[in-house]
C-alpha cells in the first residue's frame, strides 16, 4: 500500500480535484445565494466545449479558458432567469439544462467539426494544465474572504437564509441571486475549461461524466463552507486518483482486480451518508430552492 | 412626518386599501388600529415600499416621495420592525443589524466599527443586546430590539411597528412602551399597528381607526375611549356576550394528569399539566400567545412525537398518551386547529376532498371493499355539510383555496362536527374571520356543549374565552396557574394570572 | 373546457422549443422546416415510423408514471434512472438464473424481479428522508450513480459471457421473453421491437390513475403531497407516504426492464438508457402530472427519438442530439411557466384569486 502513496498520487489527486473544487466553490455562491444548482453538470459541459472549440479555433488557449468562462455563465443565466424571474422548481431547472448541454456541444460539432460530439485534438503547447489548478487553489480562500468579510458575501449568505429580511434591509434579493448564480457559471465553467484543455486535449460527449453531481456532492459533504468544500473535493478527487492507480496493482486475494466500479461509489456513499447524518449535521441555507416571493 | 394621500392598494378583486389618508405628527406615537384583514398592514406596507399603490402617493416632511423599494424608504428615514421579525437566524446580531448598509468598503466589511457604533445606540435607546450573540439563540423580546435597532441604526425618524406586543409578554410589553416613550423624547415619529385597544389607550398620542380598507376615524387619544374605538372598528356595538344557558357538566370525558410536552427545539412547551373536562362544558384557555396552548392542543389531538410527551391522558378512561391523530379521531375527539392553512386545510383540493380529511379511510368514504373511494357517498357528505354550516360558494368541485377564511373556518368545523365529537378540541376557532361568521360560530360551538361534547378552547382573544367557557384555565410558561370562573371574575383578573402566573 | 386550458401550457412550450430548436438549425446552416418535415414524416410513417416511435415511448410511459406518482406525494424523484437500471438488471438475473423454468412461472418471476427491484431501490431515499429527512433529490441523484456503478460491476465480473468485448449478460431463458406486437397485428412486422410492454404501460396509466385518485391510499399520497402537515392532522402518516409513494414510483420505473429485457434484448446491456429516467422528468412536466398527460408526452418524445435518427441520417449539419436539445428546452419552457402566464394575465387569461 505504501509505494502507492507517491508523488504521482498526491499530483494525480490534486488534478482531479481541481475541476470538482472549482465547480464546487461555484455552486456554493449559488447555493448560498438560495439557488439549488444540479446544473453544476451542464454548466461544466458547456465550458469544457467551449474552451476546446475555441481554443481549437484561435490557438490560443487563454482565450479559450475565458471562452469556457463566458459559456459556463451563459448557461448559468438560462438557470438564473427560469429560477429568479420566472420562479421554475430549480431542480427542474437544471435537470432541463442537463439534458440541454448533453445535447448542445453534440449539436454543434456535428455542425462545426463534422464529428459525433468531440473536438478535435489540440496540440500539446496549446493546453494549459496548470494554470486553472493554481485558480483553484487561489479560489478557496478567496471565496471564503468574500463570503465572510465582504458586504456582498453577508448579503449573499442573507439571501440564501431568510430573503425577506434581507428584501426588509432594502437588498434586492433578485439582483444577489442572479449574482450568485452567475458566479456558479464562471467557476464551474473554467472546471469545465480544464478537463478539455487541461487535464486532456480535446472534448469528448459527455466528458464531465457526472463531475458535476460529484461536485455537487462535495458541497453537501463539505456543508456548504468554502474550506470544507474544498477538502470535500480533494477527497473525492483522492479515491478517484487512488481507483486509477489501483487498477491492474492491487489485487483482490483471489487475484482479481479491485472492481473499480467500488470505488467510483465512493463519493456518492459518503454523501449519502453524511447526509442522514451520521457525520455530523450537514444543514443546507434554509431558503435554498425557494423562489422569493414577497408578501 | 409622514402622510398618505389617496392610497388606493388592490390584490386581484380584493381592495385592501381605498383611498386612505394618514397622517402621522412628528416626534409622536401615532396608532393605527383595526381589526383583522383591515388593511393597517398594507397601508404601512405601501409606505415601506413593499408593496406599490395603485394610485395616491406618500408624503414625507411635506414633500412627496417615491416610495418603490424598502430601500427608499430607508433612505426617506422610514424604518419597519414587521410582525414576523426579519431576522437571519445563523447570522449574528451585529450582521443582521448592518446588513444592506455595511460599514466600511466593498471589498472589506468593517464589523468592528459595526459592534462599536451598535453598542452606542444600545446605550442611548436603552436596548441592552450583545452584538456578537447569534440571533437565533435570542429570546424573541430580544429579537425585537435587534430589529428596532436594525432601524435605528440606518438612522431611521420614523419606526412602523406592526403588532409588536402580540408575541411579547405583559412585562416585556411593559418595558417595550418605556423603550417607545424614551424614542419619543429622543425626537422619533413612531406608528403602531395593532389591535389591542388597552394598549392603544397606554402609548399612542393619535389614533387612526380603518375598517374594511377605509379610514373611518381619526382621533386624539386623550378625547377617545375604548368602546368608542371599538364600534369603529366593528362598525357598531360589540355584542361581546355569548348568549347561552348554564352548563350541566357531566361525567369527565378528558382526564389529563402531569401532561409535560418538550417542544422540537427542546425546552418544554407544557409543563406539569393536569386537569379535566367533562361532557357539557366548555373550558377555556386563557393565555399570551406562545405559552404553549399550541403545543397542548397538539398533544391531546396526537400529532406530537410521543417521545417528546410525559405524563398520562385519558379520554372516557382509556388512556390514549401516545396514540396517533387517527385514533383519536375514532374515538370521538374532533380538532379545530388553529391554523387553517397549515393544519385544516388542502388548499388546492376541492371541498368534496377536504370534507372527508380524516374519514377518508373508512366507510362510508369507502366503499365496501375497503379500497376504492365512494364518489357519490363522497359527494352527499360534502353537500351536508356545506348546507349545515352555510359554506359559501356551496359548490363542492371548487378548490378550497378560493374560499374567503370565514367560510374555509366553516368547512373545517363543519366537517368535525360531522364526526359527532365527545370531545372538541378547538384553537382559535374565530381567527380572520368576519363578524357574521364568528357568532354563526359561537351557537355551534354551544349548541355542540348541549348536545353533551366536552369542549376545550384556545383562543388568542381573551374576551372569547371569556365570554364563551363555562370554566376558564390561564396557563403561563407551559403551567396552568388559575382554574376560574368567568362569571365572577373579572378580565383584569384573568389578565392578571396570565401576565404574571400568579 | 377543463382540458383545453390544461392543454395550452403544454402546447405553447412544445411549439417555443420547436422554435428555438429552429433556429438552432438555421444556425447550422439546415432548413428547419425540412428538418422538421424529416423528424415527423419519419415518425409517423407506416409501420415503421410509428411502431419505433411507440417503442421508443414505452420507457417513457413508465418513468413518466414514475416521476408523477412521486411529484404528487411532494417529491421530485430524480432517481428514476437508476431504479430502472437496477430492475433491468434483477429482470435479467432471474431470467438467467432460472432459465430453465417454463414461461408459466418464469415470465411472472421476472415480472415481479422488476418491480420489486425497482421498489426497493425506490423505497431506500423514500425510508432516508422519512427516517433522517435528508433530501430526496440528492440521494435519488447519488443513488443513480451506485446504481450504475453496481450493475456494471455485477454485468462485468460475473454474467459476462467470458470473451465477450460488450458490456452485456448472457441470454435470458425463452420463456421469458415476451411477444412483440407484431405477431398480432396483420402487416405490422416482427422485426419492429414494439412489444407487449407498450400494453402494459397503457394499463399502467389507467391503473395509475385510479390508484391516485379513486383509492384511499392515492388520497393519502396527494394529501400528503398537498399539505403534509394537513395530512398528518387528517391522520395520515407523512414518513409512510413517502416511502410508499417513492416505492411506487420506484416500480414503476423497473417496469421499463420489461420492455428493455424481456421484450427487446432478452438481456441486459449495459448503459442501454437514453436517460430514460432523466426525459421521463419532462414528460411527467409536461403531461402535467397526469397519466392522459404523460401518456400523450411520451408519444411526442418517443416520436422526437425516432425522427431524430433519420434527421441524423439524413441532414447535413443536424444532428440527433437536436433531440436532448429540444427536451431540455421544453423543460425549461414547462418549468417557467410563468414566462407564459405572465403574458397571459396581461392579455386576459383568468388567474387563480381569492373570491
Amino acid at each position: 500500500m505504501t509505494e502507492l502513496l507517491t508523488l504521482s498520487l498526491v499530483m494525480s489527486t490534486l488534478r482531479l480535484a481541481t475541476p470538482l473544487v472549482l465547480a464546487a466553490l461555484g455552486g456554493l455562491f449559488s447555493e448560498r445565494a438560495g439557488v439549488i444548482n444540479i446544473a453544476l453538470e451542464g454548466i461544466m459541459l458547456a465550458g469544457a466545449f467551449a474552451a476546446a472549440a475555441i481554443t481549437y479555433a484561435t490557438g490560443n488557449p487563454w482565450i479559450g479558458l475565458l471562452s469556457g468562462m463566458s459559456a459556463g455563465v451563459l448557461i448559468a443565466a438560462i438557470h438564473a432567469v427560469a429560477c429568479i424571474r420566472y420562479r421554475a422548481d430549480q431542480v427542474v431547472s437544471g435537470t432541463a439544462i442537463n439534458i440541454l448541454m448533453f445535447g448542445v456541444p453534440g449539436f454543434l460539432s456535428g455542425a462545426l467539426f463534422l464529428s459525433s460530439g468531440s473536438t478535435p485534438q489540440l496540440a500539446k503547447e496549446q493546453l494549459i494544465p496548470n494554470a486553472p489548478m493554481v485558480m483553484a487553489a487561489l479560489i478557496v480562500p478567496l471565496a471564503w474572504y468574500v463570503l465572510y468579510r465582504t458586504p456582498f458575501g453577508l448579503r449573499l449568505r442573507s439571501v440564501g437564509e431568510n430573503p425577506a429580511a434581507a428584501d426588509a434591509a432594502g437588498i434586492s434579493v433578485a439582483s444577489i441571486r442572479y449574482a450568485g448564480v452567475l458566479l456558479s457559471g464562471v467557476l464551474a465553467g473554467a472546471g469545465g475549461a480544464y478537463l478539455s484543455i487541461g487535464q486532456s486535449s480535446l472534448f469528448t460527449r459527455n466528458m464531465t461524466s457526472g463531475r458535476g453531481f460529484i461536485a455537487l456532492a462535495a458541497l453537501i459533504f463539505g456543508k456548504w463552507r468554502p474550506v470544507q468544500t474544498m477538502l470535500a473535493c480533494l477527497l473525492f478527487g483522492f479515491t478517484e486518483a487512488l481507483s486509477i492507480q489501483m487498477q491492474g496493482v492491487v489485487k483482490l486475494p483471489s487475484g482479481e482486480d479491485i472492481p473499480v466500479q467500488f470505488i467510483q461509489i465512493v463519493p456518492y456513499v459518503l454523501t449519502i451518508v453524511v447526509l442522514a447524518g451520521f457525520i455530523g449535521q450537514s444543514r443546507p441555507p434554509r431558503a435554498l430552492g425557494m423562489p422569493y416571493e414577497k408578501g | 412626518m409622514l402622510e398618505l394621500r389617496n392610497i388606493t392598494k388592490r390584490f386581484g378583486n380584493v381592495l385592501a386599501n381605498d383611498q386612505v389618508n394618514i397622517r402621522v405628527a412628528p416626534g409622536s406615537i401615532h396608532a393605527l388600529v383595526g381589526e383583522n384583514g383591515a388593511g393597517k398592514s398594507t397601508a404601512m406596507r405601501v409606505a415601506y415600499g413593499f408593496y406599490q399603490a395603485d394610485s395616491g402617493e406618500i408624503l414625507i416632511d411635506g414633500a412627496a416621495r417615491r416610495i418603490a423599494t424598502p430601500h427608499d424608504a430607508i433612505a426617506c428615514g422610514v424604518g419597519m420592525v414587521h410582525q414576523h421579525f426579519m431576522l437571519v437566524g445563523p447570522m449574528t446580531v451585529a450582521e443582521n443589524i448592518v446588513l444592506g448598509a455595511e460599514p466600511g468598503s466593498a471589498l472589506a466589511l468593517d464589523l468592528s466599527k459595526a459592534s462599536a457604533d451598535i453598542r452606542r445606540l444600545s446605550r442611548e435607546f436603552s436596548l441592552a443586546v450583545d452584538p456578537g450573540a447569534l440571533v437565533e439563540a435570542l429570546s424573541v423580546g430580544q429579537q425585537q430590539r435587534v430589529e428596532l435597532l436594525k432601524a435605528l441604526y440606518r438612522q431611521a425618524r420614523l419606526l412602523i411597528l406592526d403588532e409588536p406586543t402580540a408575541v411579547l409578554t405583559p412585562q416585556e410589553v411593559e418595558e417595550f412602551f418605556v423603550i417607545l416613550r424614551g424614542m419619543r423624547q429622543q425626537g422619533k415619529t413612531v406608528i403602531i399597528i395593532t389591535h389591542k385597544l388597552s394598549e392603544v389607550l397606554a402609548i399612542s398620542d393619535e389614533v387612526t381607526v380603518m375598517r374594511d380598507g377605509r379610514i373611518v376615524g381619526r382621533l386624539q387619544t386623550r378625547e377617545t375611549e375604548a368602546a368608542e374605538l371599538a364600534r369603529l372598528m366593528v362598525g357598531r356595538d360589540v355584542l361581546l356576550r355569548v348568549d347561552k344557558p348554564a352548563a350541566r357538566p357531566g361525567e369527565p370525558k378528558l382526564t389529563v394528569r402531569n401532561l409535560s410536552v418538550r417542544t422540537s427545539a427542546g425546552p418544554a412547551g407544557v409543563n406539569d399539566v393536569s386537569f379535566e373536562v367533562r361532557a357539557g362544558e366548555i373550558v377555556g384557555i386563557a393565555g399570551v400567545e406562545g405559552n404553549g396552548q399550541t403545543e397542548l392542543i397538539e398533544a391531546l389531538a396526537g400529532l406530537v412525537e410521543p417521545s417528546r410527551i410525559s405524563g398520562d391522558v385519558r379520554f372516557e378512561g382509556q388512556d390514549i398518551t401516545r396514540t396517533g391523530a387517527r385514533v383519536r379521531r375514532e374515538l370521538g375527539i374532533a380538532h379545530i386547529p388553529e391554523d387553517r392553512h397549515r393544519r385544516g386545510l388542502l388548499l388546492d383540493f376541492d371541498l368534496a376532498e377536504n370534507s372527508m380529511l380524516g374519514v377518508h379511510y373508512r366507510p362510508p368514504v369507502v366503499a365496501a371493499n375497503g379500497i376504492m373511494l365512494d364518489q357519490a357517498a363522497i359527494r352527499r357528505r360534502a353537500l351536508a355539510i356545506i348546507a349545515a354550516f352555510d359554506v359559501r360558494p356551496p359548490d363542492p368541485d371548487l378548490p378550497a383555496r378560493v374560499l374567503s377564511g370565514g367560510n374555509q373556518q366553516k368547512l373545517v368545523i363543519g366537517r368535525e362536527f360531522a364526526l359527532r365529537p365527545r370531545l372538541l378540541l378547538v384553537s382559535q376557532p374565530t381567527r380572520g374571520v368576519d363578524i357574521g361568521a364568528i357568532e354563526f360560530i359561537h351557537r355551534q360551538i354551544v349548541a355542540l356543549r348541549d348536545a353533551g361534547c366536552a369542549v376545550l378552547l384556545v383562543s388568542a382573544e381573551l374576551e372569547e374565552v371569556v365570554s364563551l367557557s363555562d370554566r376558564v384555565m390561564v396557563i403561563h410558561k407551559g403551567r396552568l396557574v388559575g382554574d376560574v370562573d368567568p362569571k365572577v371574575a373579572t378580565v383584569g383578573e384573568i389578565g392578571l394570572l396570565m401576565t404574571r402566573g400568579h | 373546457m377543463k382540458l383545453l386550458r390544461e392543454l395550452v401550457f403544454p402546447l405553447i412550450a412544445v411549439l417555443a422549443a420547436f422554435l428555438v430548436g429552429g433556429i438552432l438549425v438555421l444556425i447550422v446552416g439546415d432548413d428547419p422546416v425540412q428538418t422538421y418535415a424529416l423528424l415527423l414524416g419519419s415518425a409517423l410513417s407506416w409501420p415503421d415510423g410509428i411502431g419505433y416511435s411507440l417503442f421508443y415511448a414505452t420507457p417513457l410511459i413508465f418513468t413518466g408514471l414514475a416521476v408523477l406518482v412521486a411529484f404528487r406525494c411532494g417529491l421530485l424523484n430524480i432517481g428514476a434512472e437508476g431504479q430502472l437500471y437496477v430492475a433491468a438488471f434483477a429482470t435479467a438475473w432471474v431470467g438467467i438464473t432460472l432459465a430453465s423454468l417454463p414461461a408459466w412461472i418464469l415470465l411472472p418471476l421476472c415480472f415481479l424481479a422488476a418491480v420489486l427491484s425497482g421498489a426497493v431501490w425506490g423505497a431506500i431515499p423514500g425510508l432516508l428522508k422519512a427516517r433522517f429527512g435528508s433530501h430526496e433529490v440528492i440521494n435519488t441523484i447519488m443513488l443513480n450513480f451506485v446504481a450504475i456503478a453496481l450493475v456494471s460491476y455485477f454485468t462485468q465480473y460475473h454474467y459476462k459471457m467470458p470473451g465477450d468485448p460488450i458490456m452485456q449478460t448472457t441470454m435470458i431463458g425463452g420463456g421469458a421473453r415476451i411477444p412483440r406486437l407484431g405477431r398480432f397485428i396483420p402487416g405490422f412486422p416482427e422485426r419492429i421491437p414494439l412489444n407487449l410492454a407498450f400494453l402494459f404501460a397503457l394499463a399502467a396509466c389507467l391503473l395509475v390513475y385510479l390508484f391516485l385518485w379513486r383509492t384511499r391510499w392515492g388520497y393519502e399520497i396527494r394529501a400528503t403531497g398537498s399539505n403534509p402537515t394537513a395530512a398528518e392532522y387528517g391522520g395520515i402518516s407523512i414518513r409512510r407516504q413517502i416511502v410508499v409513494a417513492m416505492a411506487v414510483s420506484g416500480a414503476l420505473a423497473g417496469m421499463v426492464g420489461i420492455n428493455e429485457v424481456l421484450g427487446y434484448r432478452y438481456r441486459y446491456y449495459d448503459g442501454f438508457s437514453a436517460n430514460y429516467g432523466f426525459t421521463g422528468i419532462a414528460v411527467a412536466l409536461l403531461g402535467r402530472n397526469h397519466p392522459v398527460g404523460v401518456l400523450l408526452a411520451a408519444g411526442l418524445f418517443g416520436m422526437m427519438i425516432r425522427g431524430g435518427i433519420f434527421v441524423d441520417a439524413f441532414t447535413n449539419n443536424v444532428t440527433k442530439d437536436l433531440v436532448d436539445v429540444l427536451q431540455g428546452i421544453v423543460i425549461l419552457f414547462v418549468a417557467a411557466e410563468a414566462l407564459f402566464r405572465g403574458r397571459f394575465a396581461k392579455a386576459g387569461w383568468p388567474t387563480r384569486t381569492k373570491v
